[in-house]
Formats: structure tokens, sequence, C-alpha cells
């Protein structure tokens, strides 16, 4: 914004908006605070509206200005979005940034190695998505400023994003953020890192020092803000360079948790179009599912599209699984579940887990070298895998606490 | 002013309504109508020709032949819903003819009744007693109609006309087909709608019945929904109705993801609560949610291989479909949603057609609406008494019907699969605006944040204890609601003028509506 503009205006119109708002700022020189209020909730929130936006302009530290706004239900947190963001357009720079308090439930942890099959991406500018979505129960949500904005919105998106992160209750799900590429992406960092991103997802990534470079700015902005908790990583891979380097990538940085792919772009780079078969992208995928795995991370392969298409969707997410991915990503909420089910080993697979690990633990019990079941001798990473299935079983609930007991009663 | 009393719900309700007495409502179950029913006026063989052709060439002919004067009540019936061309054309023959202070006494009114206001204007129509929906109800709400609306029930209404709470002085029947006697089904015809029940009172009730048909075929008319034998003349009309606007609009299963969670979190309920097994009966609205959840239901029938006995309608696709695959015995209807249902109560003899009187009737030695296993119905607000409001914002203006709600309340297990709050309107309250329906008849809510059961349930509680499926107390929803919403709403500011009164399926009022500003 060019500063020198005495008005501006910020948000969404139109009879198609809902839970959003229009506001319009015009800066004055005497006068005080207007307040030209026109909201579908007007009979249960006007008072409410009016004070926020003057409670805004306070910590903005705006003393005259006309501001009009059309409500179609906007929650507090985005009206105070709105709000800043004609007010910066406006030219008006605030005393202090428009925080609201943070709600306490906003206020959990994730760590490393938590489970991360689906994650569900929500438009960076588009509020009425964020109260429900972490409803559905998606392993992550991905508050997104990248694709999703348009160009003119970036401004907009990243104060509505900085709200959310304080406000919205997401219920227990991963709280990640995929910022813009380049300069603006470090930009992004300087407004949500303080308000507890669980995970920021680095797009179009084809060199560690990329993924170095926002490591550094993360630090510098968490230290100043007093951030405690690490702000995990997760590089994006969308080119044949990025594919490439994928074990550097995802080995850059002690952050990294996770490697994905993108395949729109990674196609065009490759210039060949996208097939559903994805014969094309089968090279990239298996070079991030093991330079993920190398660098001793989870690989996540990318969206599944057709929202529409539901078979589709589970053959897609049973053939990643095949190859190595552990997650998903979600454009629709009612991907979650099939995604979920696709991901989760079937009852066949959990039964013969438990047979091998009861195995081996009996052959530990009576120190026995070699692990067998039955005529069958058992190797070490057979174990490995069978442990994981059962604890991840066990996390699902497909699997009773109590496992063992039972299986001692089966035997007597 | 009309004088306010206190009723058995705490609500304070009008003693009088447009100068008849009125009964406060005393609480479920307690009031005991007395006497005998109102009787229609006896007819003669004598006043109609032999040959048994009771056909008028006109409407507005037909009207004048009836009698019609100043101040009577004519009803209509919503069985074309939003394509309904009859209603309009009744009081346009009114207007015409210079009559004044009539009183319209539709079985629901739809947007395309939006003339009536003209008519209100104008002094031929004095008030409505019926649903009030877009326009109409807000034109109701700012107070302009000169007399009192009365809200009823589908059952209601078959109530009033027969203890004679209100007479009907000529009924004006639209039907897609008709013989020249007077025998009439919906059933078929270029307007075909399914059926036509809720005329069925009127055809019995009214002074003068008058049939309008744009499909006359000669007698007999089969099947005969309404009887000819009731019936004083017969109208031809260009059309009847727009047939593309018969489909409700709502017909749609929703798209939305969280409304289909709603959905779904709806039938894992009956499911978890032991609702679904062989021979097990629901109802479920027309709305895109409740579609949504016989769909979540047909899938469990399907796996587990149950059956249902019996479905109520408003038939769609989707129990056509399951009455075709054989997933329930029949389906009772009450009224067609689309022109598959139309079709399959043509075709289907296990697509039987009901009326209020079967379904919903208050004066009836026993009606259906208790037998159903599971009801599924929506509401604009629900209170932490479960006390539900189905016909006003939460701004207090008139948006909505009962239509057979209140009735279906009465069934064994209530559910109200409703969205916690609507942009930023929480739709779970301290206090409803408008009480349609206590809230000792409604079993559960289930929003999107969590299912509510009325402690009263004390059943369905133990039922579900230790479920996976996220139960809470409503207080805690509600609360978590404001937290989002950023605290309690405002009360909005109501006129001292009650604009409409809101009737219990008994007769008695149960709650009011006052006039709201701008």
């Amino acid at each position: 914004m060019t500063g020198t503009s005495r008005a501006a205006e910020g948000g969404k119109r139109g009879p198609r908006v809902r839970s959003d708002c229009w506001i319009r700022v015009e800066l004055r020189d005497r006068g005080g605070i207007e307040v030209i209020l026109e909201s579908k909730v007007a009979g249960m929130y006007g008072r409410s509206i009016e004070d926020l936006v003057r409670q805004g302009c306070a910590v903005m530290g705006l003393e005259h200005a006309a501001v009009t706004i059309e409500d179609q239900g906007a929650l507090p947190f985005v009206l105070a979005a709105r709000l800043e963001t004609a007010v910066r357009r406006a030219g008006h720079v605030p005393a202090a940034p428009f925080l609201l308090p943070t709600a306490e439930h906003t206020l959990y942890a994730s760590r490393p190695d938590r489970m991360r099959r689906s994650r569900l991406y929500l438009p960076g500018n588009e509020p009425k998505f964020y109260p429900n979505a972490g409803l559905h129960e998606p392993d992550g949500v991905i508050l997104d400023l990248e694709d999703s904005v348009a160009p003119a919105e970036k401004d907009a998106a990243r104060c509505l994003v900085r709200n959310a992160l304080r406000a919205v209750n997401f219920y227990g799900s991963e709280r990640m953020v995929r910022i813009n590429q380049g300069e603006r992406g470090l930009e992004d960092l300087d407004w949500i890192i303080p308000h507890n991103v669980h995970v920021v997802l680095i797009p179009k990534v084809e060199d560690p020092q990329q993924v170095k470079a926002v490591e550094a700015r993360i630090a510098q902005v968490a230290a100043d803000a007093g951030v405690e908790a690490p702000v995990l990583l997760m590089p994006i891979i969308e080119s044949a360079l990025g594919a490439w380097k994928a074990y550097e990538i995802a080995a850059a940085s002690e952050r990294v948790v996770a490697l994905t792919i993108g395949l729109e772009d990674y196609t065009a780079d490759i210039g060949t179009g996208r097939t559903l078969e994805g014969t094309e992208s089968f090279w990239a995928r298996c070079q991030v599912v093991n330079g993920a795995k190398a660098a001793g991370v989870q690989p996540i392969d990318t969206v599944f599209s057709d929202v529409n298409d539901t078979e589709g969707l589970r053959v897609a997410v049973r053939e990643a699984k095949g190859l190595g991915f552990v997650g998903k990503g979600c454009i629709h909420p009612r991907q979650i579940g099939e995604v979920h089910r696709a991901m989760a080993p079937d009852e066949a697979e959990i039964a013969k887990a438990v047979r091998i690990v009861q195995a081996f633990e009996e052959a530990e019990r009576k120190g026995l070298g070699v692990v067998s079941l039955g005529s069958k001798m058992i190797d070490a990473p057979v174990v490995k895998r069978a442990q994981t299935t059962v604890a991840m079983a066990l996390e699902l609930g497909l699997l009773d606490e109590e496992w063992r007991d039972g299986l001692k009663e089966n035997q007597r | 002013m009309s004088k306010l009393i206190e009723n058995a719900a705490g609500r304070m309700v009008p003693a009088e309504i447009n100068g008849a007495a009125a009964v406060p409502f005393q609480g479920v179950g307690k009031f005991r109508p007395t006497g005998r029913k109102a009787c229609p006026r006896i007819a003669t063989c004598n006043d109609f020709s032999l040959d048994g052709n009771k056909v008028t060439e006109s409407l507005i002919q037909a009207l004048k032949n009836a009698g019609l004067r100043d101040g009577m009540t004519i009803s209509t019936h919503h069985h074309l819903r939003n394509g309904d061309r009859v209603a309009n054309a009744v009081f346009a023959a009114a207007a015409e003819l210079g009559v004044k202070d009539l009183r319209w006494f539709p079985s629901a009114s739809f947007p395309v009744h939006e003339p009536m206001i003209q008519h209100m204007e104008n002094g031929v129509i004095h008030h409505i007693e019926g649903s009030m929906n877009g326009p109409l109800g807000d034109y109701c709400s700012r107070g302009k109609m000169r007399g009192m609306a009365v809200l009823r029930s589908h059952g209601g209404r078959y109530q009033a006309v027969q203890d004679g709470e209100v007479h009907i002085d000529i009924a004006v029947i639209a039907a897609p087909t008709a013989d020249e006697f007077g025998n009439a089904t919906g059933d078929r015809g270029p307007t075909a709608c399914g059926l036509l029940g809720f005329a069925l009172a009127d055809s019995e009730y009214a002074d003068h019945v008058i049939v309008v048909t744009d499909n006359l075929v000669p007698f007999p008319c089969i099947p005969w929904q309404i009887q000819g034998n009731n019936v004083d003349q017969v109208v031809v009309m260009d059309s009847i109705g727009d047939a593309s606007k018969i489909v409700s609009g709502t017909t749609r299963i929703t798209k939305s993801p969280d409304r289909l969670l709603i959905a779904e979190l709806t039938a894992r309920f009956c499911d978890e609560a032991g609702i679904i097994t062989d021979g097990f009966s629901f109802q479920a609205g027309a709305g895109g949610t409740s579609l949504a959840f016989a769909i979540f239901l047909r899938d469990m029938m399907r796996e587990r291989n149950i059956k249902a006995r019996f479905v109520r309608g408003g038939s769609n696709k989707y129990l056509v479909d399951m009455l075709e695959e054989g997933l329930t015995d029949y389906i009772l209807d009450g009224q067609t949603f689309d022109l598959d249902g139309v079709r399959s109560m043509r075709e289907n003899p296990g697509h039987v057609n009901t009326s209020p009187f079967t379904s919903y009737n208050w004066h009836g030695k026993g009606n259906f609406a208790g037998m159903l296993d599971v009801v599924v119905l929506g509401a604009t607000e629900v209170d932490v008494d479960f006390n539900a409001n189905v016909v006003t914002h939460s701004d207090g203006r008139l948006l909505h019907g009962i239509g057979g709600w209140q009735n279906c309340l009465f069934s064994k297990c209530t559910i109200l699969p409703i969205p916690s709050f609507r942009d930023r309107i929480p739709v779970l309250v301290d206090r409803v605006t408008t009480l349609c329906g206590p809230g000792e008849l409604i079993d559960v809510i289930v929003t999107e944040r969590g299912i509510a059961i009325n402690p009263q349930r004390r059943d369905l509680l133990e039922q579900l204890e230790g479920s996976s499926l996220p139960i809470r107390p409503i207080t805690e929803i509600k609360a978590e609601v404001e937290e989002i919403v950023g605290g309690k709403p405002e009360q909005p500011e109501f006129g001292e003028k009650v604009v409409a009164a809101i009737k219990w399926v008994d007769g008695t009022v149960i709650d009011c509506v006052h006039q709201t500003g701008g």
C-alpha cells in the first residue's frame, strides 16, 4: 500500500458472502471515530461490533476516521482482521496490531513424531471454513497463505490467519501454516510465529538453504516474541530440482519432521500433464519417500483433488501407503475419514503384527537369539514393522490396550 | 390490545384471538376437549344434476354461486407448493367481486403467494391463519396485518376444523386431475403433485367445496383422493400451477461437510441407541441434513440387512429407492416432495397416501405420530430445556410454518439435527424466542459440536454411556458456541402488538409473536 491514500477497504461484500464482512476506513483529521454499521446480526451484536471497532481504533492509535461496515455475520476475530487490513491499507501505520486475547484452547503443543495421515487445507482468506475445520478431526489443518490467496489479498490473509491462530479452536489438530515463496514467505513468519504455529510448510523447496533461511527467521522471530516451543518444518517438493535433492532438503534441519510433494507444479516443471495414474510423478514420489526415510522424517503424499470421487481417493491412499507415504493432503473435510480408514492397518495386518510381536517378546523372555513364528524365522526389520503396526493400531483404537492379556487367555 | 395471560409453559399469550376466547397451553396432554365435533351443513341431492355434472364455467362464477360475501373464511392448500396458481386466482376473483375482510385459511403459504399482501392492503383479506413464509411472514411481523395470524400444525389445522374453532365457508381445492362429479386426485395430470391429503378435512367440513383442475377426465377419476360426493362445483382452469415449482427446493442432499457431519452423527446415534433394528420405522424431513441422514441410515440398513416396516414421507427419490429396493415395506406418505415420489405413489402399492387425519389428528382415536421409532426434524432455535422454535428467526421475525413438526414430536425418539450456530447467530440459546415444541418431547439435539440428550431420557443416557460419540450436556455446547460468537446476543426489541398466535396440537395457545420494528 502506498501510504498516501486516505481511504481503503478490506474484506468481502456481495450477496454470496457469509461469515465475513467488508470494512471501509476513511482517515479524517477531526471528528473522532464514526461507525456506520449494516449487519445481518445488528439486533444481536450491533453494539458489540461497534465496541470492537472503537477498541481496535484505539489500539491502533487511530483517532479520527469513518468506519463503514457491511457485515454478514463475521466472528469477532474476522471483524478485527478486516478492520486492521483496511486501516493499514488506508495508510495508517498501527501503533500496535489489533490483537484480541489469545483463547486458552489454542495453546496446545504438537510433537515431531505425531501421526500426520491427513492435513486439511484451509484457504487463508476464507474465514467461514475455520471454526468447524477441526471438528472433522484431521491430523493437521493448514492455514494457507500461498496458492489459495490472490496476490492482492496477501496482506489480508496474513492478518486473518494470525487472528485465527489466536482465536479458533482446531480441537487438537496440528496447527500448520503454508507460507509464501521467497522473501514474502519469510515476512509471513513475522506475522504468524508468535501465535503457536506447530508446523510451517515451505513451498517449492529446491535447496536446503531455503529451509535453513526459514529456520533462521523463525528462530529470530521466536526469540523476539519469547516463543519457546520449537516450530517444526515440512518442506514441499514441487520441481525436478527439488525432487533431485529430496534427501538434502529433508536433512537440512533438525526441525524438519516431514517431506511432502506438490504435483501441479512438479508436472509443469518436467513438462508433462498430470494423470490419474500418475506414471509421470512415480519417480518423484518414490524419491520423496526415500529422501524422507533416509533423513528419518515422514513422507507425506500430495492432495487428491476430486472431492466427489470417494472410490478414487480410497485407491489413491492405498497406493500412497503402498509406496511408503504415511499421509495424504485433503482439500475437503469429507476426505479425512476416508484417508484415515485407508491409511489404517486392516484386521489381517494387525493380527499378523500381533503374532510377530508376541513371538519376539516370547523369544526375548527365553533369551533366544532367533525369533521364529511357526517354522519361519523372523528378521529384525519385520519385527520392527510389526511393532509400528501394533503401536498404530493401539493409537487408532483398533487394538485393545490389554491385547497382551487377551493373547495369554487365548493361549490357555 | 389483547390481554395477555401466562400459560403452563410460562409464556405470555393472548386470552383472545381475533375476537374469540382462546385457551392457554396447559401442558402436554393436559387439555381434554369435550362436547361434540363440528358438523357440516346438510346437503341434498336435489341441488345436483342427476348426471353428475358439476362443472361451472369460471372460478369467479363458482365463487358467486357459492355465495361469497364479506367476512367469509376461504381455504386453499399447498399441494402445488411454490408453483400454486389457484390461491392467487381465488383472491383475484374475490377482489374483482368487491368482497372484503376475508379470512384466508391455507394449509400453508409460499413465496408465490406474495400478491396476498396487496389483498390485505386493499382490504380483501382481513388476516391469514396459516404458515407465514417469506414476504408474508415479513408483512405480518411488521404488524401490518389487521387481524392476528394463527399458526397451526398440520394436525392442529385438522383439529381446528373438526372442533369448530375454524369454520370454512368455501374450500377451493386445486386438483391435478378431476372428473365432472368432483372426484379428484393429485397423483397424475400435467401438474401432478402426489396427494391431496391436506384438503381432506376441508372437503368434508366446508359449507361449499370447489374443485379446480386443469385436467378434466371422464367419470370416474381413479383414484379419488377427494370424493366427488363432498364437492359442490368443478372449475376448469388452463393451468392450476407451474409443475416445475411443485418440487420443493429443499430436497437436495446437503454438500456442506458440517451438515453431513451432523447427519452422520445422527445416524450413528440412532445405531448406538439401538433404534435401527428389523421392522423399525422412521420419518425424516425434507431438509438437506435430514436427507443426508436418510442416506447414512440406508447404507447401515443395507450393510446389516435390516428392513424397516414403514417410513413416513414427505416422500422423495431416496425413500422411493428404499421402497423399491425392499428396504422398507411401506411409505406412508403425507406429501410428495419430488416427481419420483409422485410416480411411486401412482405405481407402487406399498406407497400409501395418508392425511393429517391418519397421521396427526388430535380428535382422532389415536394417530400415527407416536408409533414412529425415530423422527428427525429441523429447528431455528433450541434452548437449554430442549424447548424448540421452528417459526421465527432469533430476531423474532416469522419465517416458517409449523407444518407437521409439532405433531411429529410425539415419536418414540425425536431428534433435532441442527448446527450450533449459523454465521454468528447462536441456535442454542437460553430461552427460545418463540416456543413451538415443549422440551419434554424433544429427546436429542445433534450439532456439529456434540450430541445433547435430554436429561429426562435417562434410558437413552444409560444406553449411550461409554459411547465414542461426542455426547455432552447442552449447556456445555451452548457455552462453547457463545465463546465462538463473542458472547450472548443482545435481546431483540419487540413491539407490544401481538401479530401471531402459535397453537399447540390440541388447539391451546403455546406462545405468540410480537411485532418487530423495521
